[in-house]
């Protein structure tokens, strides 16, 4: 009896520090890689500007509300959870040093990894009757009907890093990367290294993925145009530095000789490096071998200021900046040119970057 | 011996009937496929390292590197199967755990530090206290509570990822002393993978730990009969609980070696997927995965035999899509073959054409 009563002791204070330790992370759920959870963004860029003319019959009504609070534009920002990973960390924090009573805002956040909750917080929101509502939605179904809810009181919806599958008259502005064009960037960028033979190892994230997709389309489709590209090995290694690490060990035992490394993160172009490194094969600026990763982490940017990878394209996630243009072009009356705006991604250069692009772009 | 003169029959009866036989099989199958295909994949040459010191490379190198971890969980997973007739789901989040409690020691918590805040030995001590205490909290569900097994390691395999992102504040934290790296690479100046010796310590501690207590008796004891070895003297549910102490201390030192390979670590994918190659490899090995009798070498080779057909699907560059649909198949004819219903069949087939061979002649 006394050991039976020993054990439940000890198993429930198991299970309460499992509980105390779940309670920081609650609905981190085992995300792949940062890009992966991305969508697309919409082919169709050609928008009407009626939708936002529209609203600008509603403007005097917001301005009230505006007046009413002291000023301050008040927004709700619905995204998901921060520790979801990196890139959602970064886009977090630049979300919370933009929207500050400095610059005029009055903010209130709500994560969750979850759709109905998150439409919750957008019931919440609209009750509380916020100026605008900002939404990186978690699923793209099921938002219709709050949205409906949000225009009826004179909230303006603006979307960034997702898309949603409802009515484009249902918000004002949607921010998204465009990950072909990501893609597209790197690609162009090693067509301007000007090699004589291209022989690339492809590491691709988990298939299907947008971010896969995109990044993919660019590089196949050049290998199919020019005669002088050649794909050594195409394998998807699951966003994991481990298989990426396999991978190219198989194809250095096999003799093969190639030249690129195109992996579609940085975690993959990582576990490519330390494959490289295993067996002498030199790697970076000037190298036999050049490395391109995705996503410009932090460390990845270091290795390219090191001169040990040699390009890195960036997956954007400081939305925060546009918008704020298209909040302030709002409340100044004027309207929008494009529904949906595509975000600037940059693609850094080893022999270029500075340890100023690091700080500032490394998530 | 006596049976000895009882010609090649018997031999061919014993050699279908070892457990060993299928993952061998399986191996040889496997060898003669690259063989015909490609005979280079069976060199090995002797290179040098970016840091210039002599490391063997070959393809059998590469397997015998990456399928250390695997072998090693293979050893844990075998207990739990024997004794508890069901399997932990969670090895691969309590990777993520016990690597992530071993960084937050060696990198005190800041995800950039100039030199490691503790000596090495200490954060593997702690990981394998984090890996252990998992393991108990496992075998305490299944051992105490009698929940199933697969349900109750569910709870850590969800959760596990996530615990351990919270360990170091969803840092990355890079381990900036290069003896770290020496784990899952290669010791400088020695050219075999040092993941190769530490397969070979834990595979010479639990043949030591096999051959010396009854560990093994009473694990095969409680998984046959339950209720028949607690009349004999057994503790059952001391031994269940201890077979997940034991996985949870293989946890640790495979955690150990797939955080020292970059030393750093993702939570979200370090060792994903591992605990089904894990299972795959008891399965493989033969071991019914209700519990009872159990092969610890033939799980321990099938680990290798898993490690082996990666390898070779990677070698023969098969698309990324079909990838998963290859493997399958191979999975499930190996498992078919391995299921002692099968084996039954193969063994009474031998033995008829033996007599058949017998009776003509």
């Amino acid at each position: 009896m006394k050991r039976k009563l020993l054990s439940i002791v000890m198993a429930s204070a198991m299970t309460l520090s499992l509980v105390a330790c779940g309670g920081s992370s609650t609905n981190t759920a085992t995300e792949t890689a940062s890009t992966e959870e991305k969508t697309e963004a919409p082919a169709a860029e050609e928008k009407t500007e009626e939708p936002a003319a529209e609203e600008k019959t509603e403007e005097p009504a917001a301005e009230d509300t505006t007046a009413s609070s002291g000023k301050l534009i008040k927004v709700g920002i619905i995204n998901n959870d921060p520790n979801e990973s990196g890139y959602r960390t970064a886009n977090d924090a630049d979300l919370k040093a933009r929207f500050t009573e400095e610059n005029g805002y009055d903010a209130s956040f709500a994560y969750s990894l979850k759709n109905d909750e998150q439409i919750a917080a957008a019931q919440t929101f609209i009750q509380d009757e916020v100026d605008y509502l900002l939404l990186s939605a978690a699923d793209t179904a099921g938002w219709d009907s709050v949205l409906k809810d949000a225009q009826d009181a004179g909230i303006k919806v603006i979307l960034f890093d997702r898309t949603i599958d409802a009515d484009e008259s249902l918000y004002e502005a949607s921010i998204v990367s465009d990950m072909a064009k990501e893609g597209q960037t790197a690609v162009d960028w090693l067509a301007g290294q000007n090699l004589e033979q291209v022989n690339v190892i492809h590491l691709q994230g988990v298939m299907g993925s947008a971010a896969q997709q995109g990044r993919s389309g660019a590089l196949n489709d050049k290998v199919a145009a020019e005669d002088n590209w050649n794909i050594v090995t195409q394998q998807t290694a699951e966003w994991n530095a481990e298989n990426a690490q396999q991978i190219v060990q198989s194809v250095i035992d096999a003799g093969t000789k190639f030249n690129v490394i195109y992996a579609e993160n940085d975690d993959m172009a990582k576990g490519a490096v330390a494959a490289l490194d295993k067996a002498n094969i030199s790697h970076g600026v000037g190298k036999d071998v050049i490395v391109m990763g995705f996503d410009c982490n932090k460390w990845a940017l270091e290795e390219l200021l090191a001169q040990n990878w040699n390009y890195d394209g960036q997956c954007n996630p400081f939305q925060s900046s546009y918008i704020d243009e298209i909040i302030k072009t709002l409340e100044s009356g004027g309207t929008l040119s494009e529904k949906t705006i595509i975000m600037d991604e940059k693609g850094f250069d080893a022999e270029t970057i500075t340890q100023e692009d690091v700080d500032n772009y490394g998530i | 011996m006596s049976k000895q003169i009882n010609n090649n029959e018997s031999f061919l009866k014993r050699l279908v009937g070892n457990q060993l036989f299928i993952p061998l099989i399986a191996l040889i199958l496997l060898a003669v496929i690259n063989l015909i295909n490609d005979p280079g994949f069976f060199k090995i040459t002797l290179g040098t390292n970016n840091a210039g010191y002599p490391v063997f490379s070959g393809y059998l190198i590469t397997i015998l590197d990456y399928g250390s971890e695997l072998g090693i969980l293979a050893i844990g997973m075998t207990l739990v199967t024997a004794a508890s007739g069901g399997q932990d789901i969670s090895v691969g989040a309590t990777i993520a755990i016990a690597g992530s409690a071993m960084l937050r020691i060696l990198c005190g918590g800041t995800s950039r530090p100039t030199e490691i805040q503790a000596p090495i030995i200490v954060a593997f001590l702690v990981a394998c206290v984090v890996g252990m205490l998992c393991g108990a909290f496992n075998g305490i569900l299944v051992a105490v509570f009698k929940i199933q097994p697969m349900i109750a390691t569910l709870i850590l395999f969800t959760a596990g990822r996530s615990i351990a992102a919270w360990i170091n504040n969803n840092e990355l934290p890079i381990v900036p002393d290069p003896k770290f790296a020496y784990f899952g690479g290669f010791i400088p100046g020695i050219p075999i993978p040092t993941t190769v010796f530490i397969v070979i310590a834990c595979i010479i501690v639990i043949a030591l730990v096999l051959k010396f207590t009854n560990l093994g008796l009473y694990t095969q004891a409680v998984g046959i009969n339950e209720n028949s070895s607690r009349l004999n003297g057994i503790n059952p549910t001391f031994i269940k609980f201890l077979t997940f102490v034991i996985l949870g201390l293989c946890v640790a030192v495979a955690a150990l070696i797939k955080v020292s390979r970059l030393s750093t670590i993702n939570y979200s994918v370090i060792a994903k997927d591992i605990e089904m190659d894990a299972i795959l490899a008891v399965a493989l090995g033969g071991n019914a995965l209700s519990g009872g009798k159990f092969n610890m070498w033939a799980s321990i080779l099938g680990a290798y035999v898993i490690q082996f057909l990666t390898t070779t699907l990677y070698k023969f560059n098969v698309s990324s899509d079909a990838l998963a649909a290859y493997k399958a198949v191979v999975v499930i004819l190996l498992v078919v073959f391995s299921a002692p219903k099968v084996r039954e069949q193969m063994g009474q087939l031998g033995k008829k054409l033996g007599s058949s061979k017998k009776g003509v002649a």
